[in-house]
């Protein structure tokens, strides 16, 4: 059993994933609980499909990927909470627009900048074989810096996603907190790229976290015990790929889901199977069983 | 003391809150009474600049209210809120110190003080590890209640307080207005309930979009000014001031 464990740690390239995986297992955490208690979770997806056309232009005029990704994200939120702010249309027709907006103007500009020596599969679904130490270090980085400012803006996050109103009403800068956080978010995804790639992250985002959601009742708990089941779920996911040449991405992803449906099923406060009318109901149905035997 | 003059909010070319103006003083805890759609709940966030103004001045000791947030709890409706969020009572009401603890620091020892307080004040010490949504409506209420009394404001408003309560929850809140009055406060209490609780306001706003009547209660609540605010028609055979039950059910819906 430990030399099943030890063995995939020899390889460099297997080292560097999951230290990239610890890491954006605690990220996806701490920042996807911010956007769920928003009911924002879409908002991965938008902003992650609307990487593309800043991952282009940045190809094109060949400055760091990341930077141009990050751009092209953060504009994209923006966009949507600019449509619902200003007209009554809902928010999830505002993402649906924008996102396919956005992925199209990275079509027609990865055409028009003649940059299609962009590796397309290795941006949409990640290649944990392609990781570097550099992108290790990106990650790390990006992660620290993203704890020490949850950490330092906790109370006033808490208050806003909680009680935006209220908590404007008494004077925090709710626009520069909401800024903050879709920062947070584009952050964590263009992390994430090269690991599960920008269609698979929204899971890192929203799993770990809503899991986290079902079995705790405080902010920061969710926090912590979705960064253990993120973190988790990436080891294990990685160790899936090695030996049963899985995708990686996908095989955390999967590995994700199974941990949702566990919480989904057997939390003690919110469970499916734990609920009492559920344990009542199998049991008369038991009972009466007998009762048609007899 | 609290000036509103001339406000106005606009909607593209409706206008919600029509060029209101009134004075709320210190120890005074007055009522903004309406129909539902009248903009009660539209011109409290309007006197905080929770949305824009079309035109206006709201002032607090003469200096523009936005500038004194830190002075001013807002309760806001409790379908609001996002009951199902992480956050127990203690660490909700706690929130209410986070403006004056200020960034970058750990709330401290006082506020600790502060929030047990508060939270003895309505009676809900006791649960104060719990969720907030394994409370009832009320006890939901008082934890806001809490809250806001943790904050030391001096200029408080609640949006509907008195909505889906208990007996218990609604003496309670009156008990705190009363002690909060006593304590020089200014409060601003958004109610649609005309029945006998008005004996506890000492001044009340009747608002249909427009300022339709301040003053005492036998000064707003007359056949006329009801029926302005309400847009119908009532045959009292009596005063208003006693009215009756089932034509304050009618008034309400």
């Amino acid at each position: 059993m430990l030399t099943w464990l030890i063995e995939p740690l020899e390889f460099e390239f297997m080292r560097q994933a999951i230290a990239i995986g610890i890491s954006l297992g605690i990220l996806g955490a701490v920042v996807g609980s911010y956007l769920i208690l928003q009911q924002m979770g879409m908002m991965s997806g938008v902003i992650s499909h609307a990487v593309l056309p800043g991952i282009s232009i940045a190809f094109f005029l060949e400055i760091n990927l990341a930077i141009g990704a990050f751009i092209g994200g953060v504009l994209s939120a923006l966009v949507v909470m600019g449509i619902q702010k200003r007209s009554r249309i809902k928010v999830d027709a505002a993402m649906a627009l924008t996102l396919t907006s956005f992925l199209a103007l990275g079509v027609i500009l990865i055409t028009t900048l003649k940059t299609n020596q962009i590796n397309l599969d290795e941006i949409l679904f990640g290649d944990i074989l392609g990781v570097t130490s550099g992108d290790v270090w990106q990650t790390v980085i990006i992660t620290v810096i993203i704890l020490i400012l949850t950490k330092l803006f906790y109370k006033e996050l808490e208050f806003y996603t909680f009680d935006p109103l209220g908590a404007k009403a008494c004077g925090l800068p709710i626009n520069l907190l909401y800024f903050g956080l879709i920062c947070a978010i584009t952050l964590t995804i263009v992390a994430s790229m090269q690991t599960v790639g920008v269609l698979l992250v929204m899971s890192l985002l929203v799993g770990p976290a809503i899991t986290a959601y079902l079995l705790v009742k405080e902010l920061s708990q969710m926090m912590i015990l979705g960064a253990i089941i993120g973190s988790f779920s990436s080891i294990t996911g990685m160790y899936g790929s090695y030996y049963f040449d899985l995708p990686s991405g996908a095989a955390i992803v999967m590995v994700i889901f199974a941990f949702f449906w566990l919480a989904f099923c057997f939390s003690p406060s919110q469970g499916l199977l734990t609920e009492p009318e559920f344990n009542s109901r199998i049991l008369s149905l038991f009972r009466s069983n007998k009762n048609t035997d007899n | 003391m609290l000036e509103v003059c001339n406000l106005s909010v606009k909607y593209r070319h409706t206008w919600a809150v029509e060029n209101v103006s009134f004075k709320l003083q210190p120890g005074q805890v007055t009522g903004l009474l309406g129909a539902n759609g009248a903009g009660k709940s539209t011109l409290v966030k309007a006197i905080l600049g929770l949305i824009p103004i079309a035109e206006g001045i709201v002032q607090w000791t003469d200096k523009p209210v936005t500038k004194r947030l830190n002075k001013v709890a807002y309760v806001p409706q409790r379908s609001q809120i996002d009951w199902n969020y992480p956050v127990t009572v203690a660490r909700a009401v706690m929130m209410g110190r986070v403006r004056a603890t200020g960034w970058f620091r750990q709330h401290n020892q006082r506020s600790q003080v502060l929030v047990r307080d508060a939270l003895q004040r309505v009676g809900m010490w006791q649960y104060r590890h719990r969720q907030i949504s394994e409370l009832s409506g009320g006890q939901q209420q008082r934890v806001f209640l809490a809250r806001a009394i943790a904050q030391e404001a001096d200029l408080l408003l609640f949006d509907e307080p008195f909505n889906n309560v208990d007996q218990q929850t609604e003496t309670i809140i009156f008990d705190i207005f009363a002690e909060l009055k006593a304590q020089q406060k200014t409060l601003l209490v958004i109610s649609h309930d005309l029945s006998e609780t008005l004996e506890n306001y000492d001044q009340l706003l009747l608002l249909n979009k427009q300022l339709i009547a301040s003053g005492s209660k036998e000064e707003v609540l007359t056949n006329e000014n009801i029926n302005r605010a309400y847009n119908r028609y009532f045959n009292f055979q009596t005063q208003p001031l006693t009215m009756n039950h089932s034509v304050n059910a009618n008034l309400v819906n």
